[in-house]
């Protein structure tokens, strides 16, 4: 197994502030990694790096090969806008692989999409409008999107927050389903019982750098 | 009654200005769908008043040709919309009193530049003359339509994706800002397309009353816009009829009959009105 991320001494800022520095380490391919941290410690800025979305203003980010088009990034607090007119289908349909501007979203594509909101067990909302849905059915939509990216490197930002248990143990599922198919998925989380039990890997920043693999062995 | 609908449209400029009018109420609508959906509702504001100086300066140098005013309007809408939304960036666009002062600031500038200039009439400029429609501004109305629906249709999707979600939008492709400009240039062009007829402070209202009406009644993207057209298009029919028997510039009637369209759909229109929150179960 080779590595996906390679992290050399990356230092990340916001507008002149460090927020981390002196950042190395590797993340193998198909690893399922836990990115953990108090609030504020850096860990969406670390995943925006990795996504290629933030600036480095130090050391450099080898993603060996994996272009953007192979990343999918599940952002904290989306922006997504709830109150637009749209239907659960055409948000996911929207983000299909590789659909760009202009190709059309064919029956292998819509296909894509219905198998997609059927795995996160929105069967029969596909008509919906977004402005209808709770929370989790919401964050079930945003699961179905990062399904039908297709990406190799999954980056899920706090991906369980404000989401109750039952819908926790199915989008856990499809994260192990991800794992199994051999894509490389880091998630940041705060639920340390649900990191031991679900995450083989972890990084724990504290302070201005990472520990890998820390505290693991305590549970 | 036959013949106060009919009337009016007996004369040439009169059917010009209906045909020109029916073509930007097809065009602009569908992108006041979009300024509404997207918040950006205040960028209409800035707009109307920000080609102003741009006509009057097109004027100036090129005396009073419908071309040279309206290439004066594009160039001067299109600097107000990028700095409006270099200001509105900056500030998260939470801050809308900078916006405020660049409106003022435009219409205070052309106000005066058109004073100046004794062979304008401040009133036809600002709120519209249907005798002036010729041959030449009812090419540029059925012109800029004739632009805008297929350049719409053909960003309809990535504008749509980054309307709904910017950040998927910048994660996945980069492009926003390129279809978000596009977007502004068909926006900057009904506008400016509309100053014959409609004046150009009141060229706006075609484009957002309607969209603003359209939420009342449907709930899909498609469905608004497609109902954005119909209202605007009722707009210049009623508006045109009421400006020749009142006597009031064809730019305010059109303006008060969508405004009126507005109302009607605020109060009883079928989503989100005030008889739906009234009788929810009805
Ligand atoms: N847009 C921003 N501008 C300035 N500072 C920011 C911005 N976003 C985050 N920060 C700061 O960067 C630090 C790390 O933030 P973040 O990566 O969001 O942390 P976490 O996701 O671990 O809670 C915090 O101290 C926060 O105050
Ligand atoms: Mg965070």
């Amino acid at each position: 197994m080779g590595a996906v991320i390679t992290l050399e001494d990356v230092e990340l800022r916001h507008g002149g502030r460090v927020i981390l520095s002196g950042l190395s380490g590797t993340v193998d391919t198909g690893s399922l990694t836990a990115l953990i941290g108090p609030n504020g410690s850096g860990k969406t800025t670390l995943l925006r790096a990795i996504a290629g979305l933030h600036p480095l203003a130090g050391g450099r980010i080898d993603r060996h090969g994996v272009s953007s088009a192979d990343t999918a990034l599940l952002a904290q607090g989306s922006h997504l806008d709830r109150s637009f007119p749209i239907t659960c289908r055409d948000v996911v349909a929207l983000a299909a692989t590789r659909v760009g501007a202009f190709r059309s979203i064919g029956r292998g594509r819509m296909a894509a999409t219905s198998a997609a909101l059927d795995r996160v067990g929105l069967a029969g909302m596909e008509s919906r409008p977004i402005q209808a849905l709770s929370a989790g059915q919401f964050q079930r939509v945003l699961f179905a999107r990062t399904i039908v990216q297709d990406a190799k490197l999954i980056l899920l930002d706090e991906p369980f927050t404000a989401v109750d248990t039952a819908t926790t143990q199915l989008l856990l599922s499809v994260v192990h389903d991800w794992h199994a198919q051999g894509r490389t998925v880091i998630a940041v989380l705060h639920d340390m019982d649900l990191v031991r039990e679900h995450f083989p890997h972890t990084m724990m920043l504290t302070g201005q750098t990472a520990q890998w693999d820390a505290g693991l062995q305590a549970a | 009654m036959l013949n106060f609908l009919l009337e009016p449209f007996t004369l040439g400029f009169m059917r010009r200005a209906l045909a020109g009018c029916l073509a930007l109420s097809i065009a602009a609508p569908p992108l006041g769908v979009f300024l509404v959906l997207r918040r950006m509702s205040l960028m209409s504001d800035v707009l109307q008043h920000g080609v102003l100086p741009g006509i009057a300066i097109g004027a100036i140098f090129a005396g009073l040709s419908v071309w040279a005013m309206g290439i004066g309007g594009v160039v001067a809408g299109l600097a107000v919309a990028v700095v409006a939304g270099w200001l509105a960036r900056r500030t998260g666009g939470r801050e809308d009193s900078q916006l405020a002062g660049m409106y003022l600031l435009a219409l205070a500038a052309g106000v005066a530049l058109i004073s100046s200039q004794h062979s304008l009439d401040l009133t036809h400029l600002l709120f519209g003359n249907v005798l002036a429609v010729d041959d030449t501004a009812l090419f540029g109305m059925a012109g800029v339509a004739t632009i805008t629906l297929p350049v719409l249709a053909l960003i309809w999707r990535p504008l749509v994706l980054e309307s709904l979600d910017p950040g998927f939008m910048a994660a996945t492709s980069g492009k926003g800002g390129l279809w978000h400009l596009i977007f502004l240039v068909l926006v900057v062009l009904c506008v400016v397309s509309g100053f014959v007829a409609l004046g150009t402070l009141m060229s706006v209202g075609l484009m957002m009353l309607p969209a603003i009406a359209a939420r009342h009644w449907s709930d899909s993207l498609a469905g608004q816009v497609r109902v954005s057209v119909l209202l605007a298009c009722l707009s210049s029919v009623g508006g045109l009829i009421l400006s020749y028997n009142v006597d009031i510039p064809a730019g305010p009637a059109i303006v008060l009959t969508a405004g009126g369209l507005w109302l009607l759909s605020l109060v009883a229109g079928p989503r989100a009105s005030l008889w739906r929150q009234a009788m929810p179960h009805a």
